[in-house]
């Protein structure tokens, strides 16, 4: 596929980790791009399209994430899911993130 | 936290006879009643809580599966029970298909690491397709579980 690849990392807020619903939801939003997502913890990496590979992932909260995205939509993908993951609905807390995003 | 530990064998409905959605949920509490997972609890809260999270988000994750899930006082560890359609049930699923495996979890309110970890593992069982394919053709309560055991001794 012709495009970038894009990679950042970001770690999870949310006090319940990556469960159903923000898995779901990220799922769902990176299916709306032609570019490959892949997310990765530590040595597993999973197809960033699939809520059922992302739940495997079992990311508790402060746990790290690196999100690989490649394809001629790679820059809109990736922003759209960095944004996604720094949300207070994402990480169902009123609290802004914390500075720590990659 | 792998599935023979939380699932309550006795509640396994192998052939459910509900179709919709609400049926489905009622039939699968009913049989974790009947098993006597709840204590001093009223199904039908625990029956409206899952409906709840429901209407946050389908649990049907697509590829024929469903998670249905809520934390409730009425239970003190997570418990869990298995569920097979033959004909599938609309069930709002992400990619619009019919659920004919449905893996139901119940959480004690404050141990979100117990449901996140019961999640991973259901998660890593349903992501397997061999596995689906043969717990769609168990037709009893012991294949079901016996489906169940040997999937937590597989290396994944």
């Amino acid at each position: 596929m012709s495009g970038d690849t894009l990679r950042s990392t970001v770690t999870i807020q949310n006090p319940q980790g990556f469960h159903m619903r923000p898995a779901s939801a990220f799922a769902q939003l990176a299916s709306k791009y032609q570019s490959s997502v892949r997310v990765q913890k530590q040595d597993q990496v999973v197809n960033g399209k699939s809520p059922l590979e992302l739940m495997v992932l079992g990311a508790e909260q402060g746990s790290q994430l690196t999100l690989e995205v490649s394809g001629p939509d790679a820059r809109e993908a990736l922003n759209a899911l960095l944004a996604l993951v720094a949300s207070p609905e994402f990480n169902e807390t009123t609290e802004p993130p914390s500075p720590a995003q990659g | 936290m792998r599935m023979s530990d939380f699932v309550i064998r006795d509640a396994i409905v192998p052939e459910l006879k509900a179709n919709t959605k609400e049926g489905v949920i009622r039939e699968m509490v009913e049989s974790l009643r009947a098993a006597g997972a709840f204590k001093n609890a009223d199904p039908e809260d625990i029956v409206k809580a899952i409906l709840k999270r429901e209407l946050l988000g389908s649990t049907g994750i697509g590829r024929g599966v469903a998670i249905p899930h809520t934390k409730h006082n009425s239970v003190d560890r997570l418990v869990g029970t298995v569920a097979l359609s033959r004909p599938g049930v609309p069930f709002d699923s992400l990619d619009g298909e019919p659920v004919h495996v449905f893996v139901l979890l119940i959480s004690p309110q404050d141990r979100p690491g117990d449901h996140l970890r019961a999640l991973e593992n259901v998660s890593r069982s349903l992501r397997d397709d061999g596995f689906v394919r043969s717990l769609r053709q168990a037709t009893t309560r012991e294949a079901v579980w016996a489906l169940l055991d040997d999937q937590d001794q597989q290396p994944h």
